[in-house]
């Protein structure tokens, strides 16, 4: 298989570059234009939500008509709708997102607040779910049947069914208050105490404490989807026969595995693994909830109560955008990972 | 390794080896050293020894630390922790007592009002707190829209305000208001204030943010916690203990866990299941406060704009007094309490809550609709309301009586009283469809009339002005959509009873012309008060003997209209001496123990293979 990839590539790489780059360029527009879409439909969307937003942004404060008259000149919304989305391109394209309704700040900058500690949480959460989903996977399959497997399959599919609120808040209790003799080892809420000592590595372990509860209830949740993808792919990949050929060249077991099967079986979870990247940015709203983490999922969540409609519009924008990016990237890889996509 | 042949048993007992050797790595910080854990019980999140940090779990966000900004309760709490009023109430039964004010006195007409400004308070930053000050913010507000966000409504009746000297604030009306002796407006110092050009834009915050109350905030990271040092200059007196801190919780399960466990000290707003639920439980206080709040089924009498034009979609039916007297007869309010709120809470009765002994009013025996079905039905046959052949009760036109009742979705307290209303009324042969809706559409939906029945609630200020306003033909939406109704109701008696209390100076005149505007209401049955719950709070009883309470019989010890709570808290002598040191230590052992011990199985795994690998190729 590596033997014949290295010959193709070689012999016509050359006459391949302009088809290689139209193909660059046709996924890049694509995807271009699908962010252009999520920026029109981000701002129509919201404006046909029920309600008048001068109303939300009072709540329940008695105000006068000349109080929300000046709200509403104030952000924009006595102007037609047509203005309101040309201002609101303008402002997009120097990268202002508008003030939220609720805190009276630019949401670029309560977004850019919120997307560290997402990206921290439900990326370190993906590594481990990804590392671990393939291990599992993989030995599963090659025993399938066996007790590994067995027990990988049922264990990883119990959890991705459990609600993920539920299984977090078991956690909480049972290692961040401690249950009989089991004293609460992690804190239960936030993602850093206020008192920790000056200096990066308390600050840092302060934060890889707080982390541990939320990160382990992600990957117990997501990480049997991994598992079940590559389980399944290498299953079919076991059925081919170069891999009898390989064995008949007297390579070990242990490499046929890892070098022959694991790397064609990988492909289809490269695609889930980008795709899960793309929501990495959204954040897990449950486990942000049940944590307090102070995320991106949890900011989106505030939003869609009030509503507050430029801060929903910018987390519409950065989520949606974020998929689209990483959606293009796993389509990039793809053809580089896998040369049948190449040739076709 | 090499030996083996075909992969017959890979490693699988070598992963399992691992898995062992890292669950052990995790646990062995704790067996060998429950001191260090310990530790994380009693850290008392001081940063020195001997030093009271009181930490509070709360489940809002601030707003905004703006305070023309934020109004959300959260914020307001910490505005009146930071910034002085002219005015506050007593902790003993909420009268009005001075505060930076020492006293005032109005004029005959009762249109110019004087307070005289306490002299020698400072602003955290040294510089004085005047007259000037007071005037500043006043006037910021009547002229800078974005100022008047959060508080407007007190100054919309302005006509100047001015300070002829460092020790007066004048203020002028145009007609009189008997709330000017509770003006809930925190003043800002206009050394800092003045620099501010765009207040809409304003964060404020630069820490540690100038004020003048008897905490300075230190230290903020949204959605995370909040800090407050004590002001040992405090015109009154140095707090007792000498820091406090917010703490966000998402969820308030999480937030009683972290009480039992002892990462705060006071969690508040408990559902009734968590108050029971912490019954008993060790080193556990729980405090069962007098709400402020009233819980009210509206009953749409028809609504109109405040040019009288009828708007939104309310049932005919409803507009009969009769109709709606009737309904008010089938609800059995003490079952609501037992089952919705399990017993926190009061039955409901006339509008202001009893917690303002002063203000509230109970129906006498001779007008209290108390809980009959029988006398309901009776009520609507006699009306003219006859069933029809399906048993659904027929209007006058001929159109049924079937009602589009609107509830919080969210909330669990709707979601119940729904449904108990709906079984009440379907006995009456009258049918009602449960509307959960988010909480935007309930407003929306109010204020554009669309609803037969509609939950509402409103938290009652120690002067009763605001929420009586709600029930005036004024507070009718006005055609552009300004104005906030509750009921619709527009009654002339009722309008007249409200303006002649608010002009009213002398207090036993004005409790009588309350009572008499919340009798009217009563009569006109458009807001049926259902219930006042309680306020359910808990505390660590180990590290606080106990807290102010507001008032001081059965009152609360958080989000008080007042410092007190906070001010006043009584530390014990084991949350004085307790020493420093937080739980991260622990931690830190355990964490470091698993990260070690993974990147020695992961590095002694692949220096294997490579070398397996090797030599065999």
């Amino acid at each position: 298989m590596t033997e014949t990839r290295d010959r193709d590539d070689v012999r016509r790489a050359p006459a391949r570059a302009p088809r290689i780059l139209g193909f660059v360029a046709l996924k890049l527009g694509g995807g271009a234009l699908s962010l252009l879409l999520v920026v029109v439909l981000g701002f129509f969307l919201f404006r046909v939500l029920p309600g008048d937003p001068a109303r939300t942004m009072t709540r329940s404060a008695p105000v006068s008509a000349e109080q929300l008259a000046a709200l509403r000149d104030r952000f924009g919304l006595d102007q037609p709708l047509y203005v309101q989305f040309r201002d609101f391109l303008g402002k997009l394209v120097r990268g202002d997102l508008g003030t939220s309704y609720t805190y009276n700040r630019p949401v670029a900058e309560l977004i850019g607040e919120r997307i560290g500690p997402t990206v921290l949480l439900v990326g370190t959460a993906t590594v481990l779910a990804v590392l671990l989903g393939l291990w599992m996977g993989t030995r599963a399959a090659w025993r399938h049947g066996g007790s590994a497997d067995r027990w990988f399959t049922s264990v990883g599919l119990t959890l991705w069914s459990v609600p993920t609120f539920w299984l977090g808040l078991l956690l909480l209790m049972a290692f961040g208050v401690g249950v009989g003799p089991l004293p609460g080892l992690f804190p239960v809420a936030g993602m850093s105490s206020p008192d920790v000592p000056a200096g990066a590595l308390p600050r840092v372990l302060d934060v890889a404490h707080h982390l541990v509860l939320p990160c382990v209830t992600l990957v117990a949740v997501i990480h049997a989807q991994f598992m079940m993808v590559m389980r399944s792919s290498l299953l079919e990949e076991m059925g081919e026969e170069y891999l009898t050929t390989a064995r008949a060249k007297g390579l070990r077991e242990d490499l046929v595995r890892r070098r022959h099967a694991i790397p064609n079986a990988l492909l289809p979870t490269v695609t889930l693994i980008f795709l899960h990247l793309g929501l990495v940015v959204s954040g897990a709203i449950t486990v942000e909830t049940v944590f307090s983490w102070p995320g991106l999922g949890l900011l989106t969540y505030e939003a869609l109560r009030v509503p507050d409609l430029p801060l929903l519009q910018g987390t519409f924008i950065v989520l949606a955008g974020s998929v689209i990016v990483m959606n293009v990237l796993a389509e990039l890889l793809y053809r580089v990972l896998d040369p049948r996509v190449r040739a076709s | 390794m090499g030996v083996r042949t075909a992969g017959v048993r890979p490693s699988f007992p070598r992963a399992a080896a691992v898995a062992t050797v890292v669950i052990a790595g995790l646990l062995l910080p704790v067996v060998l050293a429950p001191g260090a854990l310990s530790a994380n019980e009693r850290g008392d999140g001081s940063g020195q020894e001997g030093e009271v940090t009181l930490r509070v779990g709360i489940q809002q966000e601030f707003d905004s630390l703006n305070p023309f900004l934020g109004f959300s309760r959260a914020a307001t709490e910490v505005f009146r922790l930071i910034y002085p009023t002219l005015t506050t109430h007593s902790s003993e039964d909420f009268s009005v007592v001075p505060e930076l004010a020492t006293d005032w006195e109005s004029s005959r007409d009762k249109l110019t009002w004087t307070f005289h400004i306490r002299e020698g308070v400072k602003w955290s930053d040294g510089e004085p707190v005047t007259a000037h000050d007071v005037a500043y913010t006043f006037n910021r507000m009547m002229t800078d829209s974005a100022a008047a966000t959060a508080n407007g409504n007190y100054v919309d009746n302005f006509a100047d305000v001015s300070a002829p000297d460092e020790g007066r604030v004048v203020i002028r009306t145009e007609t009189p208001q008997a709330t000017m002796r509770s003006l809930a407006v925190p003043v800002v110092p206009e050394h800092v204030w003045s620099r501010v050009d765009d207040v809409a834009g304003f964060a404020n915050r630069e820490m540690p943010i100038v004020g003048s109350g008897p905490f300075e905030v230190t230290d903020y990271r949204p959605q995370q916690y909040l800090t407050l040092e004590a002001d040992e200059d405090f015109w009154r007196g140095a707090p007792t203990i000498d820091r406090l801190r917010f703490v966000n919780f998402e969820n308030s399960d999480a937030a009683v866990q972290a009480l039992r466990k002892g990462e705060i000290d006071v969690a508040r707003k408990l559902t009734p299941a968590q108050f029971d639920a912490l019954k008993g439980a060790e080193n556990i206080e729980r405090v069962k406060g007098k709400g402020r709040r009233f819980y009210e089924l509206v009953l749409n009498p028809g609504a109109a704009n405040s040019a009288g034009d009828p708007i939104g979609t309310g049932h005919p039916a409803l507009r009969d007094a009769r109709v709606r007297r009737a309904l008010d007869r089938a609800i059995d309010r003490s079952e609501l309490v037992d089952r919705v709120l399990g017993g926190h809470g009061t039955v409901g009765a006339g509008y202001l809550p009893p917690i303002f002994r002063k203000y509230h009013w109970s129906p006498p025996d001779g007008e209290r609709r108390s809980f009959s079905l029988e006398a309901a039905n009776r009520a609507l046959d006699e009306a003219g309301y006859p069933r029809g052949p399906d048993g659904i009760r027929r209007g006058p036109s001929g159109r049924p009586l079937d009602f589009e009742f609107v509830l919080h979705g969210d909330s669990s307290t709707d979601a119940l009283v729904g449904e108990f209303v709906e079984e009440w009324l379907s006995g009456l042969g009258i049918e009602v469809s449960l509307q959960p809706v988010s909480d935007n559409q309930v407003n929306q939906r109010t204020t554009a009339g669309d609803f037969d029945m509609v939950i509402s609630g409103w938290s009652v200020n120690p002067d009763p002005d605001y929420v009586l306003r709600l029930q005036t033909c004024g507070a009718r939406p006005d055609p552009e959509g300004g104005g906030l109704p509750d009921s619709f109701l527009c009654d002339e008696r009722y309008d007249e009873l409200y303006s002649r209390q608010l002009a009213e100076f002398d207090r036993h005149a004005r409790v009588e012309l309350v009572e008499r505007a919340q009798r009217r209401f009563h009569e006109m049955a458009t807001g049926l008060i259902l219930f006042y719950p309680n306020a359910l709070e808990a505390y660590r009883s180990d590290r606080f003997a106990g807290f102010e309470k507001q008032p001081a019989e059965r009152g609360v010890i958080t989000a008080q209209q007042g410092y007190w709570g906070y001010y006043r808290a009584e530390p014990t002598e084991r949350a004085r001496t307790a020493a420093g040191e937080t739980g991260y230590r622990s931690a830190a052992f355990v964490i470091v123990g698993v990260l070690l011990l993974g990147a020695l199985a992961v590095f002694s795994v692949s220096v294997r293979r490579r070398r397996t690998a090797e030599h065999r190729e």
